[in-house]
């Protein structure tokens, strides 16, 4: 993007624009082998998804493959299961989302203002980040499981209490999970905004005689928007592709299926590959489209935090 | 706001990544001394059964054949996911797959194994359980040669029960009336183990849930039963709180625990019990599965894995002969010595090995296994398994009084999953 700007503001007309082309030119060239690893690893797969969900094609029933249209999706989009999980997967994402923008805002704060320690404040911070998703669900599994867990014996919770075999309770500890593994994430980014602000405003602020709350409400927040905008984008749209913890804590039992184990099951479990497909199409409409309403619904440019943007 | 560097070295690692696309083949199935390498896919088993008889078999070939197990995880799903990748890629790098006995109608199918003929399926089926060789079969042809079996027994306490229930109806009465451990341990989770638990008590309710690959049967009377027995049962105090999170190793625990007085499971709970938990092992009794019809008697869960060639391997005649060995008498026998696997060949178990790893009981798991209840033969097996997950878990929600729109529920799923229509 810098290299676009002109750096002369009054360079003769033709020069420039040889310039400008052969500078086009070269960053087209630079920019090739990342967009060729781009189209292989990402278009071509999405393409071939396409492809198959347009096809009965199911590996255990291999003389009956052939063209079926839309059928597939007709299949999907009418069933109450497909509903359902879509209902699970936003409720799962707006929930941690909200309580990691918070959270991730609070810590953001935190490590922002660290006068001693900072490095190991910031290091620690970041260590459920670290930790595989996997070995994340299966830690707050055996934490909550009736036999091997802790979190039964801690007062105010009954002995008995059974927390992956009711709809909300397994809702809850998915969803704490969840937090826990990425509001790290959030805050890392989110501190990111925060150091670009001056100083200066907040000192200028205070002469003012304006509170804290006030100058957290009225400079901070306003001036991080494009980092929060950033943060919330990345996270909704990993929320929304939620798998592992779900697929460890419950494998979708109890009515907590998001849409990314549904193609799971009718990918990998049944191999009905056309149906399956259709699905992760689906989920990846869905993607698209959260994250088209977040550039354009907001009105916030992404690249508006950059200094001099 | 990114430093310089930082969007270099991004360029580098965009560029870097290329080359790393190419991947290299792998393969080679000779080594020098003229002898082929078989590799075996099938479940680690921790008792080293696999190993001893794929060792025993290859010295037994005189350098035909050295037979290498290559591990697959411990839970079936995840045994089934790894190899039906493979397989749908046609890897040439399995020649025998350890099979269990709910995948043989998708892979035969799918024309990922091998059918058996002529002599050798005369070999591998001889003395074998009628309803294990049915698990081995699809569409009238032997697919695989049966290895190990294995059954559902009813465990109890001895301390506290003192004469075994034969129906559910029994036992979930007697758990009740208990003042300590007053719970009967199953396998409940949203998975296979629950698709076995509710298949068991359909068959023996007298109805299976389907007559053909194609056709559910679900009789409407004896499916009901069946349904008003698990909603008793999971609405009881007889109930453990972790029911509908259940397995076969919670089950396990929760009675070496003494948590449970009453537990379904299959034959390794008794070696295990008597490794982990002595003084509750002791007092372990046993008995056949409960009946749900108390007029007729009771369908195990049947169980156990079957050994199938291939047909994307390049040394098929080798690897029949291999697997007619590995699932041959003497390694059925290790696989009982070692690991306390059920074998498959009814003949065994009069023979010491048999007796002495299922003390008291090797008569009752032989009975057992020739009256179970096999889950339905079909390759859209995993449709049917989702379905009747879908439709019965958690089983809290079946309403004992009176089942029928559960039934309905489920019959309406089943027909939608043999077709393999709508998403599951």
């Amino acid at each position: 993007m810098e290299a676009n700007a002109p750096a002369n503001p009054n360079p003769p007309q033709a020069a420039a624009s040889s310039r400008t082309r052969s500078e086009r030119k070269l960053a087209w060239m630079l920019c090739a082998p990342a967009v060729i690893a781009m189209l292989l690893v990402t278009a071509y797969p999405i393409g071939y998804a396409f492809v198959l969900s347009l096809q009965q094609i199911d590996l255990r029933f291999p003389d009956e493959s052939g063209f079926v249209g839309l059928d597939n999706y007709v299949s999907v989009l009418t069933s109450e299961l497909w509903w359902e999980d879509i209902f699970n997967t936003v409720f799962v994402m707006v929930t941690s989302v909200a309580i990691e923008l918070v959270l991730g805002m609070a810590i953001a704060l935190v490590m922002h203002r660290a006068i001693f320690g900072r490095g190991v404040v910031r290091t620690s911070v970041l260590i459920p980040y670290g930790i595989i998703t996997v070995v994340a669900a299966f830690a707050w599994q055996f934490a909550f499981a009736p036999d091997t867990g802790f979190v039964n014996g801690l007062p105010l919770i009954s002995d008995e209490m059974d927390w992956f075999g009711g709809r909300f309770s397994s809702f809850a500890v998915i969803i704490m999970a969840e937090v826990w593994k990425t509001t790290p994430f959030m805050a890392l980014l989110l501190l990111a905004g925060l150091v670009t602000i001056d100083g200066q405003l907040y000192e200028a602020a205070k002469v003012d005689g304006a509170t804290a709350w006030q100058r957290f409400w009225r400079i901070t927040l306003p001036l991080m928007k494009p980092a929060i905008l950033v943060a919330l984008l990345f996270r909704t749209l990993d929320a929304f592709r939620v798998f592992d913890t779900i697929f460890i804590m419950t494998r979708g039992s109890q009515d907590t299926e998001s849409v990314s184990i549904l193609g799971f099951n009718q990918l990998i479990s049944r191999l009905n590959l056309g149906l399956g497909s259709a699905v992760s199409v689906l989920i990846f409409l869905c993607v698209f489209l959260i994250a088209f309403l977040f550039v354009k619904g907001f009105g916030t440019r992404l690249d508006e935090g950059r200094p001099g943007g | 706001m990114t430093p310089r560097w930082a969007t270099r070295a991004l360029a580098c690692l965009a560029g870097l990544s290329l080359p790393i696309l190419a991947l290299s083949a792998c393969g080679g199935s000779s080594d020098s001394s003229g002898s082929r390498e078989l590799t075996w896919f099938v479940a680690i088993q921790p008792g080293g059964s696999i190993e001893k008889v794929a060792e025993t078999c290859s010295k037994q070939s005189d350098g035909d054949y050295v037979v290498t197990p290559e591990f697959l995880p411990t839970d079936a799903s995840q045994q089934r996911e790894q190899l039906a990748r493979r397989l749908g890629a046609e890897d040439p790098s399995i020649d025998i797959i350890g099979m269990d006995v709910i995948w043989t109608g998708e892979f035969a199918n799918a024309g990922w194994v091998e059918e058996w003929k002529g002599p050798l399926k005369k070999q591998v089926t001889e003395n074998v359980f009628p309803n294990v060789i049915e698990t081995a079969s699809f569409e009238g042809g032997l697919y695989a040669a049966p290895f190990n079996t294995n059954t559902q027994l009813l465990w109890y306490r001895k301390d506290l029960v003192k004469k075994p229930p034969t129906t559910w109806d029994q036992m979930i009465d007697q758990a009740e009336g208990l003042k300590e451990a007053g719970t009967i341990q199953v396998q409940a989770d949203r998975y296979e183990g629950f698709t076995v638990w509710a298949n068991a008590l359909i068959e023996s309710a007298g109805t299976p849930v389907l007559s053909a690959p194609e056709k559910v049967d679900l009789e409407e009377g004896p499916t009901t039963k069946a349904l008003e027995v698990m909603g008793r049962f999971a609405n009881s105090s007889a109930a453990p709180p972790s029911l509908s999170t259940s397995d076969e190793d919670s089950a396990r625990l929760a009675f070496e625990g003494g948590e449970s007085a009453f537990m379904t499971n299959y034959t390794f709970a008794y070696a295990s019990a008597q490794a982990e938990a002595p003084e509750i092992g002791k007092k372990m009794g046993f008995a056949r599965f409960p009946r749900v019809d108390a007029s007729k008697p009771s369908k195990p869960p049947l169980g156990g894995f079957n050994l199938a060639v291939s047909s994307f391997s390049e040394n098929k005649d080798l690897a029949f002969d291999a697997t007619a060995c590995l699932a041959g008498k003497a390694s059925q026998l290790t696989a009982v010595e070692l690991d306390g696997l059920p074998p498959s060949r009814s003949d065994l178990y009069t023979d010491k090995v048999v007796t002495k790893a299922y003390p008291g009981f090797a008569e009752l798991v032989k009975e057992s296994i020739e009256g179970a209840g096999p889950r339905p033969t079909t390759p859209a097996y995993q449709d049917v398994s989702l379905a009747i997950q879908r439709s019965l878990h958690p089983p809290d929600r079946i309403d004992p009084d009176d089942a029928t729109s559960i039934y309905e529920e489920l019959k309406s799923n089943l027909e939608d999953a043999v077709k393999r229509e709508g998403l599951l």
